[in-house]
């Protein structure tokens, strides 16, 4: 499968990822080259072959609706690149 | 360092470092301080380690010293180890070798960290890592490659290279890593140290930072198997935070290290002794394998014939959970942003473009190409079948052996530079280790000899939780030969 810098750009954009237009042949060349890779699975014949979610075939354990983690706001919007009164600012969304 | 002493502090084992401090012999603060004035000597021409934590590391060592004192000491206590920097670590950064993480203060500790301090180890500091573990050779770090101690001009592997490195120049005697697609066991072969990828669910994720979820494991990486044995022992067990962490005792790795090999059934797949494998990595592999045989084991030829399926398979599950485990850096909340954002998506797409180096950025890519509409049962769907089919393969073989052995990569390490510009080159480098993840099995690497001054590894894989034999099968190899105990010139 090829992939050309036009068809990079709309997945780019689905990734929320800003890739600068000089960038885009050079990955639409790698891009192309993985699924060439990945394509040697279309060789096999798998109807019928259950999908494998997890190496150990587990079901997803569940917990008891129980407040287990203590509030840590403080601690967390120390690490955060903007804040105010306890708030993670952004700029504006809704003029 | 005492020079009466038969063995320099930093040439010992974990194992016998735990003896002489339990002897008395010397102090962790002692201890600690070598191992401290190494990395700082060799680090600056290795790059191992991102972040040195010297003062809480001698704070730790003088816990650990009141601990023996008070006879409240494990084995791990007063141990120096060191963490791949993709372990979160309470008040230390923890980058993920990533300019994303670069500013960012972990605010807790991974359970692997939380157990490994509970034992009573001293962290040295953390280690350098491909970015967000994405990478075979350790280049794709933010803060540039790491080299291998036993020819400068190597990579250490990757990407738990920074642990490998350390633990092979004895800047460290044990580390841990992590292992998505062989991210323990690759580095270690290249470095020549002893490595294992414990099942999937056998150690904590909570606090690792997430590649690919389903395949993502932490294990201990050190120089003999012994170590690796002690480590695992303090690194594993049930995580209630962790919702695919296993619930089933942790066995005593370190007293099933001596069960005898005779009459053990080691399987050779064909398929990894075929095309793409180093003439000389393979005849080094065979000695290891003849060395087996003179130990009581048997071999048996096996097959596992959808092997060549696993590199094609893995290059969908991995990009495709990468690019949404990916999805929470945003730089709103930690993390990197970029300067004056003009909207919230500008926000978004500049912080992550800047954050994000090459190779990060092509997986989430192709993740999100297979995961976008109309092309889910091409992609995903199809590669979790064949996942099926290459579990399958190993459910089969381990009805016939009890261990399956092989090269751990198909070269020695090669140069730094060499491969950096073709991914797809530099994937293959995986092609042994990667169907282990898929399958979820456990895996081990171990130094079995060289080719020119470069180590070669020995890929020992087994059945779900047998953990305890790898170890032991490793352990008896390591008691009559000696390549484990080699040291890289200069170091």
């Amino acid at each position: 499968m090829s992939l050309g810098p036009a068809e990079v750009a709309k997945i780019a954009h689905l990734a929320r990822l800003a890739i600068r237009e000089k960038d885009a042949p050079a990955y639409a060349r790698n891009l192309s080259a993985i699924l060439d890779l990945v394509a040697q699975m279309n060789a096999v014949d798998t109807t019928g072959v259950a999908p494998m979610a997890h190496p150990l075939d587990m079901a997803q354990r569940l917990r008891a609706d129980e407040v287990a983690e203590p509030n840590q706001r403080k601690h967390f919007q120390a690490i955060a690149p903007r804040v105010e009164a306890g708030l993670y600012l952004v700029p504006k969304v809704i003029e | 360092m005492n020079s009466s002493s038969p063995t320099a502090m930093h040439d010992k084992t974990i194992a016998q470092l735990s003896a002489s401090l339990a002897a008395g012999e010397f102090s962790s603060e002692e201890l600690t301080r070598v191992f401290l004035a190494r990395i700082e000597q060799f680090n600056p021409g290795l790059n191992a380690f991102i972040t040195v934590t010297a003062e809480p590391a001698l704070a730790q060592a003088r816990a650990a010293d009141q601990r023996r004192r008070q006879g409240e000491a494990g084995p791990l206590a007063g141990v120096p180890i060191a963490h791949k920097d993709i372990f979160c670590t309470n008040g230390v950064r923890t980058s993920c070798g990533s300019r994303m993480l670069d500013r960012f203060i972990a605010p807790y500790d991974a359970t692997v960290v939380e157990k490994l301090n509970a034992a009573g180890v001293v962290m040295l500091g953390k280690t350098n890592m491909d970015e967000f573990a994405m990478g075979s050779s350790n280049e794709t770090s933010f803060y540039g490659p790491v080299r291998n101690p036993w020819d400068l001009d190597a990579v250490p592997g990757g990407s738990s290279g920074g642990s490998a490195a350390a633990v092979a120049a004895r800047l460290t005697p044990g580390a841990t890593g992590t292992d998505t697609g062989g991210s323990i066991r690759q580095p270690a072969a290249l470095c020549g140290i002893t490595g294992i990828k414990p099942t999937y669910g056998r150690v904590s994720r909570w606090g690792m930072i997430a590649y690919a979820s389903s395949l993502d494991q932490g294990g201990p990486m050190a120089r003999t198997a012994e170590d690796c044995a002690l480590l695992l022992g303090a690194m594993a067990g049930f995580d209630p935070r962790d919702s695919t962490s296993v619930d089933r005792p942790v066995p005593d790795y370190v007293a099933l290290l001596d069960q005898p090999l005779a009459g053990l059934k080691i399987g050779l797949p064909k398929e990894y002794f075929g095309e793409g494998l180093d003439s000389e990595v393979a005849r080094v592999v065979e000695a290891a394998i003849a060395e087996y045989r003179k130990l009581g084991a048997e071999t048996v030829d096996i097959s596992l014939p959808n092997s060549q399926l696993a590199i094609p398979a893995y290059y969908v599950i991995a990009p495709a959970e990468c690019s949404s485990n990916l999805a929470r850096f945003d730089g709103v909340r930690y993390g990197h942003r970029c300067e004056n954002p003009k909207d919230l998506l500008d926000l978004y797409t500049r912080s992550r473009a800047e954050g994000f180096g090459a190779e990060v950025t092509r997986r989430i890519l192709v993740g999100t190409f297979a995961l976008s509409a109309g092309y889910y049962d091409a992609y995903y769907l199809k590669a979790q079948q064949i996942r099926r089919l290459i579990s399958d393969d190993f459910r089969r073989a381990f009805a016939q052996v009890d261990v399956i052995a092989g090269p751990t990569s198909p070269t020695v390490a090669f140069n730094i530079g060499e491969k950096v510009d073709d991914p797809i080159t530099m994937y293959l480098s995986d092609i042994y280790t990667i169907a282990v993840n898929l399958a979820g099995l456990p895996g081990l690497s171990l130094p079995v000899g060289f080719v020119g001054q470069r180590p070669v590894g020995l890929q020992l894989i087994g059945n779900y939780f047998a953990e305890d034999r790898l170890l032991n099968v490793a352990h008896r190899y390591q008691q009559v030969t000696d390549w484990h105990q080699r040291v890289p010139a200069g170091f």
